[in-house]
């Protein structure tokens, strides 16, 4: 059996309320089983294209978004259909920008590695590794010159760790001291290949350390966790103290992309990481509590997985863009 | 009316916008207590404080990257790039980032973000301090963008893609900076964003260009209006994306031969489109073989002076190939 190092917390994880605990676990719900139906329809070719799924992941998202405000603003990746629905992105919206509807949050001109909402705050999932960081740090940069009191925060790989965006994005917001958390999932690939044969460090929060920053290394499936250290570092962000790094360490279930299916794992770590499923270990903390039963998990699951259905059907009915969408949207002309 | 040189004429058109919308902000290298390297932005840190002009780290793609945030989230950035070379660095910024934005949101993000980069050779900088580099980004929908070659449009200009709400890359041609010069009038105008202007007048053949080129062609017309009586009209295109089709289309009608001169390398040139266009929409019309007139396809300006003088182009030369192409 492959052994799991869990980080120390460095605040103090109070239990959150029953509403917030209830209300992330139905996220993590809603992400898991969304990513099964897409892969689903992928293997199908229901859905056209590629995608990159983030099961095992939901507690990242799912804990950081809990603790957003209106006002943030979220860069994140292709790995991102996570992000957008614990945002609150509506599923219809991802669903039909998934099959290329006009319904879908980006007219159907952006897919599965892009989804966007202007309404939630969601600046952009991003196809190219690490470019979405700077971008973060510009709308962090509005909010520190307008005084709104909002932070951006962007989400990226371990293997984003290595591009230049992301040093020179550190080394800006630090010594502008912009309210800006970066948030790494370290799911221990970057696409194909472990960490160890691309990055000379493991923890790559110590990474912080030469742009004079706090830098965290976060048990990322812990939901509770992910939220209490990420609401410190935004905390520090709304008090005009600077960015925060956050490494979360956590695990992908699914290959890189559609077709992957992980040979290149050693025997055991899926399974071992499996034992810390995000979702199972908020249901546990639930259960123990007396706020949830196995067969309320049951109807919950349920419910979610009708609710992805009905999108499913939804946005297969849904129009296919006109040809006139095509040279749409190239200006902005008002 | 004021008169006043290139770089005034840019510094003059951002500082009034900047006292008429608090939004508009300047970061880049050096641009703060300095006024940047070439003095753009001088005064404008004792006027606007740290908050306005923002003096960044020597880093590209952060500087790009963190107006294009910036500007999804309400301000005006200008980000000044300190050299056109290096822009290369925030080319994946500007190109997958900036340019996209708006179509891969389905029209819901906006980036009103102007990038500034003085380009051009001819002033001893050698190959990573004299490039041309527009072609790259003409060749990107979702881009604008502009090349003065007088103060006068450098100011209405610049004026205008500060209140553009899409992204403009803004070239400035830094040996034209300080040697070009004219009237500026008082009070407020812009100069429209698309729009080519015909420079001057004539009806033996056209010459097309833009930047420090366009300024040098109006003096080879000049000269050989006076010395051989050719009339050459001169076209300044200003802006090359979106281009001016029409502006470009009409003057060649009247006078059916076309020399395109930029300072840019030839092959993949911004003068290939220009070509095309005169080709597939102009062919009736066309008395002679369309001619370009550029820099040649060499990896740079190379340093040494004599080899830099090869390389440029200048007044005489642009004459010898008005002399040419009217002779056909």
């Amino acid at each position: 059996m492959i052994g799991i190092r869990i980080p120390e917390p460095t605040v103090e994880v109070k239990p959150l309320s029953e509403d917030i605990r209830r209300s992330m676990l139905y996220k993590m719900l809603q992400i898991r089983y969304t990513e099964e139906k897409l892969q689903e329809l992928f293997l199908a070719n229901a859905i056209r294209g590629t995608t990159h799924l983030c099961n095992g992941q939901e507690g990242v998202s799912t804990g950081v978004a809990a603790a957003l405000r209106k006002g943030d603003t979220v860069t994140c990746t292709y790995r991102g259909h996570g992000h957008a629905l614990a945002m609150g992105m509506p599923l219809k919206s991802l669903m039909a920008e998934m099959m290329g509807r006009v319904s879908g949050c980006c007219r159907g001109k952006g897919g599965s590695m892009h989804m966007t909402d202007a309404s939630l705050g969601l600046l952009g999932a991003n196809a190219i590794v690490g470019a979405q960081l700077p971008i973060a740090a510009g709308a962090a940069l509005t909010a520190q010159i307008e005084k709104t009191g909002n932070i951006a925060v962007s989400f990226f790989g371990d293997a984003a760790s290595n591009i230049g965006a992301f040093h020179e994005t550190l080394n800006l917001a630090s010594v502008w001291k912009l309210p800006v958390v970066f948030i790494c999932e370290n799911n221990r690939y970057g696409e194909y290949t472990p960490q160890h044969l691309t990055t000379p460090v493991e923890d790559l929060s110590i990474r912080a350390i030469s742009y004079n920053m706090p830098g965290v290394t976060v048990d990322g499936q812990d939901s509770e966790v992910v939220f209490a250290e990420f609401s410190a570092a935004a905390a520090r962000a709304r008090a005009g103290e600077g960015p925060t790094f956050l490494e979360m360490k956590t695990y992908r279930y699914r290959g890189h992309s559609r077709t992957d299916t992980g040979p290149y794992r050693p025997a055991g770590e899926l399974e071992a990481w499996m034992e810390r499923d995000p979702i199972k270990i908020l249901a546990d903390k639930m259960i123990a509590a007396g706020q949830l039963d196995q067969v309320e998990l049951e109807e919950l699951t349920q419910s979610v997985q009708r609710e992805i259905l009905g999108a499913v059907e939804w946005a297969q009915r849904e129009p296919y863009p006109d040809p006139e969408e095509l040279t749409r949207d190239i200006f902005y002309e008002g | 009316m004021a008169q006043m040189n290139l770089l005034e004429a840019i510094r003059q058109g951002m500082d009034e916008e900047m006292e008429h919308d608090p939004r508009v902000f300047i970061t880049g290298e050096d641009v703060g207590p300095r006024g940047g390297v070439f003095r753009v932005t001088q005064g404008l840190f004792e006027k606007y404080g740290p908050t306005r002009i923002i003096d960044s780290p020597l880093a590209e793609l952060s500087i790009v990257g963190v107006g294009i945030g910036a500007a999804l989230a309400d301000l005006r950035p200008i980000c000044e790039i300190q050299f056109a070379d290096f822009i290369h660095p925030a080319m994946n910024q500007i190109m997958n980032e900036a340019a996209r934005m708006y179509y891969r949101s389905g029209g819901t993000w906006t980036v009103p973000m102007v990038i500034r980069a003085p380009y051009g050779g001819g002033v001893g900088g050698g190959l990573y301090h004299s490039q041309s580099v527009e072609a790259f980004f003409a060749h990107t929908p979702g881009l604008k963008v502009i090349i003065p070659s007088t103060p006068y449009d450098a100011k209405g200009l610049i004026k205008s893609a500060i209140r553009d709400p899409n992204p403009v890359l803004f070239f400035e041609t830094k040996k034209g900076y300080r040697l070009i010069k004219g009237d500026v009038p008082e009070g407020e105008y812009t100069v429209p964003i698309g729009e080519a202007r015909v420079a001057r007048e004539g009806s033996d053949l056209t010459v097309y260009s833009y930047g420090m080129m366009a300024h040098y062609a109006m003096q080879a017309a000049e000269r050989v209006s006076q010395t051989d009586g050719i009339e050459a009209e001169v076209v300044d295109l200003r802006t090359l994306l979106p281009l001016d089709t029409k502006t470009v289309l009409e003057s060649f009608k009247k006078t059916g031969k076309a020399l395109i001169v930029h300072e840019d390398n030839l092959t993949m040139g911004f003068g290939a489109e220009i070509a095309a266009i005169l080709a597939s929409d102009g062919f009736e019309y066309m008395d002679a073989p369309i001619q370009r007139l550029c820099a040649p396809d060499i990896p740079g300006v190379p340093f040494s002076h004599p080899m830099q003088d090869y390389f440029m182009l200048n007044p005489t030369k642009i004459a010898d190939a008005i002399r040419d192409l009217a002779a056909y």
